[in-house]
């Protein structure tokens, strides 16, 4: 175990809630680790449940939906 | 523009340093020698400030010079952005919608700031995935719907009233819909109005006469809104009159249906008779009080602020010191104490005449809603919570204040129009800062108590509000929609089954007979884009513009992948 692990993190958030919620930490500067890959939506309700089985195909370790 | 060939794809990718506030923490040289050798990349600039004019224009410049078929802002939040650089790319002769934004300020550098490395890799990897989605952008027109010159307003009561004449004055024709016989919602029942005593019953056929003899306005009395359906513009209604079913056509809707007052039963020995609700209390005044009467004990908060109703009914404490205050008027000699909780006396009115009804000599006492007052049969005993002991008040007649509660119609309302209620039934405004009289749903506007207590001096700055809102979309003529919306991409696919049409929360969506047999259609002007009908779809014909499922697989795929 020589590096230690550093999960990448999908993340939908819907532009109304979640997406404005990140964007106000940063407007606070809340620091969190840098293992999320944002992608906006414009609802939550658009996040296919395919989209969770893509991203776990495509190399991420989990999937986050913020809405 | 789909079809266009991969090798005709130039994407400019413009990074922003955003002063410090990005630069100061993500290595700038390593993100635009990265972005360089993406995919479709033809162009790298990076910009001191992106939204500066200078910056602005070395975008425009950027996709003149290097002719850019798509453009990337790698900078801070499209919630904020995305519009002017939008308007920046049409400007300089590219469909709005072939732009992409990366965010690497609000959601990267601002959040990273101790982690330069790490943080530097996820905006390389954001930056890719935006270039993933550049490439399968396609360009968009907006949607323009006509709009019906013709409002309708839901409750006559002030609110309704004031909206209804302020958009008929604008020379818009108003239909004014109310359940009861006559117009004029609470204000019939109320004595005199704070801070100024005017006479309620005098403002009430003030506006009366104006709404009936107005030449712009139809007024249906004893009616009711049974049937909608529609959008923003065309609304579809069926009145139900006491002359059969009216259908017509609205551009935009008001709700001004009110509130109702909470009838305390069981609480306090509430008779109605000597143990009456502040709205009695109205009533004994404008008849002219019974000079035998002595002794009054005013109690707060009756019914609110506890589990059942936990919100503040915000105007029972003006109305308890000005009824306080009127009494005094016909019976000087009257002793009146208010048991209250918090007295909620906000402006600078309502203060004076709180201290003014002090000075009168009306007492305030505090009690703690663990310890409430008891009435008996011809007092009140209070536990008085600031001195610390229980004090016995003689009480000729005791005044419950009581909260105003939702309208019971407001359920059977919200789901024809398919707008929200809250928690406690009343209506919901779309954003309680930035749209406190619209809906979430466009076309719709809200005013008076139905969104929450209160007083006239607010239910008519509301109503006046309101109506300006809504006459926005009738002087426009034609309302401009995102066209970020759902499309029937496969019209094999569906299946008409309905699941959709079910789920979607603006009624943008409905089964059309086709030559093809049924098949599910996008009202484009209703449809918001959430995309929930494309998500639920078990054939995949619907996708979401803007939002596709190739476009959005195409960014996680570039995301999973490692960085080169």
């Amino acid at each position: 175990m020589s590096k230690q692990f550093k999960p990448k993190i999908l993340t939908f958030l819907c532009n109304w809630c979640a997406y404005a919620a990140a964007d106000s930490a940063g407007v606070s500067r809340l620091q969190y680790p840098p293992t999320t890959r944002v992608i906006r939506t414009m609802c939550s309700a658009r996040v296919d449940p395919v989209f969770v089985v893509k991203g776990l195909k495509s190399g991420f370790d989990s999937v986050f939906v913020g809405g | 523009m789909p079809d266009m060939k991969d090798e005709d794809i130039r994407i400019g990718v413009f990074i922003c340093h955003c002063g410090s506030n990005i630069a100061g923490y993500l290595d700038m040289e390593e993100l635009s020698e990265y972005a360089e050798k993406l995919p479709h990349v033809t162009f790298v600039q990076r910009n001191l400030y992106s939204c500066s004019e200078a910056g602005i224009s070395e975008i425009k410049k950027g996709i003149m010079e290097h002719d850019l078929n798509r453009v990337i802002v790698a900078s801070c939040t499209p919630r904020t952005h995305e519009p002017l650089f939008r308007s920046s790319c049409a400007e300089a002769g590219l469909n709005p919608y072939l732009f992409e934004m990366v965010n690497i300020r609000d959601q990267c550098s601002w959040v990273h700031m101790k982690e330069r490395e790490d943080g530097t890799d996820k905006a390389k990897d954001q930056i890719r995935m935006g270039v993933a989605k550049a490439a399968l952008l396609e360009p968009q027109e907006p949607i323009m719907s006509d709009v019906q010159i013709r409002a309708l307003v839901i409750g006559g009561g002030i609110s309704g009233m004031t909206a209804a004449l302020s958009l008929a004055n604008r020379g818009y024709e108003v239909v004014l819909v109310e359940k009861e016989k006559n117009l004029g919602g609470m204000l019939n029942q109320i004595y005199k109005l704070a801070p100024t005593m005017t006479d309620a019953s005098a403002l009430a056929e003030e506006k009366i006469r104006a709404v009936t003899g107005h030449p712009n306005i139809t007024l249906f009395t004893g009616s009711k809104v049974n049937a909608a359906q529609g959008f923003i513009g065309k609304y579809q209604i069926d009145i139900e009159t006491e002359s059969g079913i009216k259908k017509i056509d609205f551009g935009v809707i008001l709700i001004a249906t009110g509130a109702s007052v909470y009838t305390p039963e069981g609480l306090y020995g509430y008779d109605g008779q000597r143990i009456i609700t502040q709205l009695e209390m109205e009533r004994l005044l404008k008849k002219g009080l019974d000079q035998g009467i002595k002794n009054i004990v005013m109690i707060q908060c009756v019914g609110s602020r506890n589990e059942d109703r936990p919100y503040c009914s915000r105007i029972c404490c003006q109305t308890a010191v000005k009824n306080a205050m009127l009494i005094k008027n016909q019976i000087p000699e009257a002793k009146i104490s208010i048991l209250y909780r918090d007295m909620q006396m906000y402006g600078v009115e309502n203060e004076e005449l709180f201290r003014d009804s002090k000075a009168k000599g009306i007492r305030y006492i505090n009690y703690d809603s663990v310890q409430p007052p008891e009435v008996e049969s011809d007092k009140v005993r209070v536990y008085h919570a600031l001195l610390g002991r229980e004090m016995l008040l003689p009480a000729d007649l005791v005044v419950l204040s009581t909260p105003l509660i939702a309208h019971e119609d407001a359920v059977e309302i919200s789901q024809l129009l398919r707008i929200s209620i809250d928690e406690n039934g009343f209506f919901l405004e779309g954003h309680v800062k930035l749209r406190p009289l619209d809906f979430a749903t466009d076309g719709i506007f809200l005013c008076g108590s139905a969104h929450y207590p209160a007083n006239i001096r607010e239910a008519v700055a509301q109503g006046l509000g309101a109506a300006s809102r809504a006459s926005i979309p009738l002087s426009q003529g034609s309302v401009v929609v995102e066209p970020i919306i759902s499309v029937l991409a496969n019209e094999d696919a569906c299946i008409a089954c309905g699941l959709c049409v079910a789920l979607c929360p603006y009624g943008a969506l409905e089964i059309q007979k086709t030559e093809k047999g049924e098949k599910v259609h996008v009202i484009d002007v209703a449809c918001k884009g959430c995309g929930c009908c494309a998500a639920a779809c078990p054939q995949k014909a619907l996708d979401i513009t803007h939002f596709r499922d190739r476009q959005i697989f195409a960014v996680i795929e570039a995301g999973g992948a490692e960085a080169q």
